[in-house]
């Protein structure tokens, strides 16, 4: 592995509710602008984890920072250099576009003059200028997804969540969705993506798989085939979830 | 600053754009006032009631002259015999009955002694009572016109006095229970439902991963609420005192302010209801059975507190619009000042701290 720079580090993560352990000390690290895909059955504990690093959970154990920042006492740092992407896309139907990038900007502390000028930017590279004033409400779901994850990265952050993302979206909608994660790759913003689609998990540089609270694989899709012998991500998957004891 | 003013304008487009919430929010204390204030009265008016005369003299010409006059009766039939009152009655023409016997002017100036029969439909007793006291109130003053100087030597004459609302008006229950139940369902249901409709949206949870604190999100919320619910506290007041002539005979600054204590008391339980759900189904039922059912029931605004068993009445001091109602009554109804009302906007008070401490405290532990 070559010398890169860490934005994400767990070491033994725990998070216990009760005698319920849902995050079974995970470890592993996340370098600057790689699309890390972050897989496991429902249950296994991922959005548990996630929650952690977006700084709105209390690990039990452990230790994790994120883009530098301590999960237990320095969560304001962290919320302030990440962006989220919830699986609802998250955007407020009632206002327009204009409106929800205009009031999502100024929530991260974006003055006026420069949310006005990544709008315009934002519109273009969308080719959303024409609905620009339209609500939102009268969008199709790609397209709010598109816009969502346009506004999750609207402020510059170090990394972005994302949590299934393209839940009920079409296969051509989605493949667009992904142009746009390795555009924002390529600018150096680290993507940790959860998904449920196999297809996007071939998609990430490298990828882990929850079981049961803990991570029973991490490398790159290429690797993990070959050690599972299999010919796609999809039979990895399920060659790992069949160990799974618990469910939902 | 900035993102504060973000925020409100964000829940003002929220409100505004939201045509069929904005008419209830507005139309609903015009509505209840409306509704109170003239349809859904304790007062029997124009009740239709039948006579039988079997004296036609002078005095019970008289009296039915009387009832005839009075806004509570309109006379109906004459009838000759019994069987047609009877009749009358199982065909539910009339609420009440007059029966003069024969010689009536004769006994009562002759004899000193006259009686007159009132017969009701006390298939709803309610009403029947009510007929019936107003006939013998007519009755007993025409009693007295008549007897006028000639007092009797073994009489008791109660005096009456009906204090606060002579004309026993149900208007003056009326708009105080109004005024609790609106302030009540705007501010606390609407804010619950607003913020589980966030819940819901995913939006909050995208509000609690930005660097925005949270309390900002909550109080934000609530703001645009309290302003919408004070709108209604002066469209209510405007009404009572133009269209239904219940005056304000208090301090009205005292009464604002009072409504302004029970709004952030309303806003608290709204926050507190929203902390235990994740549906706007569930805050909707919740606000309704919480709040509006109660505050029916025990707020002392349509059924007495004082004939409800102990229990009942022990569980009506944790109802917030009880001690509301108290207040609105004693100030605008009574005149009285802030010292009476002490005790009551202490309760408010401490039930307002109570429920954003809980509400708190839930809301902590959800992100634990």
């Amino acid at each position: 592995m070559e010398n890169k720079e860490i934005v994400i580090q767990a070491q033994g993560l725990t998070k216990r509710f009760g005698d319920f352990i849902a995050t079974n000390a995970i470890t592993f690290e996340v370098y600057k602008g790689e699309i890390f895909g972050f897989l496991g059955a429902n249950g296994a504990g991922k959005t548990t984890a996630m929650k952690i690093l977006i700084g709105i959970s209390k690990p039990s154990g452990g230790e994790a920072k994120v883009a530098g920042f301590d999960v237990y006492s320095e969560t304001e740092d962290i919320k302030k250099n990440i962006g989220y992407m919830s699986q609802k896309f998250s955007l407020y139907e009632d206002l327009t576009i204009r409106e929800n990038i205009r009031f999502f900007g100024g929530i991260y502390g974006l003055d006026r003059k420069t949310i006005k000028e990544k709008t315009d930017v934002l519109l273009k590279t969308l080719g959303f200028e024409a609905e620009a004033d339209k609500l939102v409400s009268s969008l199709p779901l790609g397209w709010r997804q598109k816009l969502s994850f346009s506004i999750a990265i609207l402020h510059n952050p170090k990394i972005v969540f994302l949590d299934e993302p393209t839940g009920g979206v079409d296969p051509v909608t989605r493949r667009q969705f992904w142009d746009l994660i390795y555009e924002a790759s390529n600018r150096g913003v680290t993507i940790f993506v959860t998904t449920h689609y196999m297809d996007e998990a071939e998609y990430c540089n490298r990828v882990s798989i929850m079981v049961d609270g803990k991570i029973e694989a991490l490398d790159t899709p290429q690797n993990l085939k070959k050690q599972f012998h299999a010919d796609s991500m999809d039979e990895v998957f399920h060659q790992l979830a069949r160990k799974a004891k618990r469910s939902e | 600053m900035k993102l504060f003013l973000a925020f409100i304008t964000k829940e003002f487009k929220h409100i505004l754009r939201d045509t069929r919430t904005l008419i209830i929010l507005f139309g609903m204390p015009i509505v209840q006032i409306i509704l109170f204030g003239f349809a859904l009265t304790n007062e029997v008016k124009d009740s239709r009631i039948g006579i039988l005369d079997y004296s036609k003299d002078e005095a019970s010409q008289h009296i039915i002259h009387e009832l005839d006059a009075s806004r509570y009766f309109d006379i109906e039939a004459n009838f000759s015999n019994p069987q047609q009152i009877d009749q009358a009655f199982k065909e539910g023409k009339i609420r009440l009955a007059v029966v003069f016997p024969a010689n009536f002017r004769h006994s009562l100036f002759q004899q000193n002694t006259a009686s007159i029969q009132l017969i009701a439909d006390a298939s709803d007793p309610n009403t029947a009572t009510t007929v019936v006291n107003y006939a013998s109130s007519i009755l007993k003053s025409y009693q007295d016109e008549v007897l006028g100087e000639q007092t009797l030597p073994y009489t008791i004459q109660p005096e009456i006095r009906m204090l606060y609302n002579p004309q026993l008006k149900g208007a003056y229950n009326f708009v105080p229970g109004v005024m609790a139940m609106i302030l009540l369902l705007i501010s606390a249901m609407m804010t619950s439902i607003a913020i589980v409709r966030e819940k819901e949206l995913g939006t909050m949870e995208v509000l609690l991963v930005s660097p925005v604190p949270p309390i900002l999100v909550i109080v934000t919320k609530a703001i645009p609420y309290v302003l919408l619910s004070f709108i209604n506290v002066s469209t209510i007041l405007i009404l009572s005192v133009n269209l239904l002539d219940v005056p304000i005979q208090g301090s009205l600054l005292l009464l604002l302010g009072e409504s302004m204590l029970f709004i952030f008391a309303a806003l608290a339980l709204g926050l507190f209801i929203s902390t235990i759900t994740n549906s706007q189904q569930v805050a909707m039922l919740a606000s309704l059975m919480v709040l509006l059912l109660p505050t029916l029931i025990f707020s002392g605004f349509m059924f007495p507190i004082e004939n409800m068993p102990k229990p009942m009445q022990f569980i009506s001091n944790l109802i917030p619009s009880k001690w509301y109602f108290f207040i609105v009554r004693d100030v605008m109804i009574k005149g009285l000042g802030f010292k009476c009302v002490l005790k009551e906007s202490l309760i408010l008070v401490a039930m307002t701290i109570g429920f954003v401490l809980i509400a708190l405290k839930n809301y902590k532990t959800r992100l634990e």
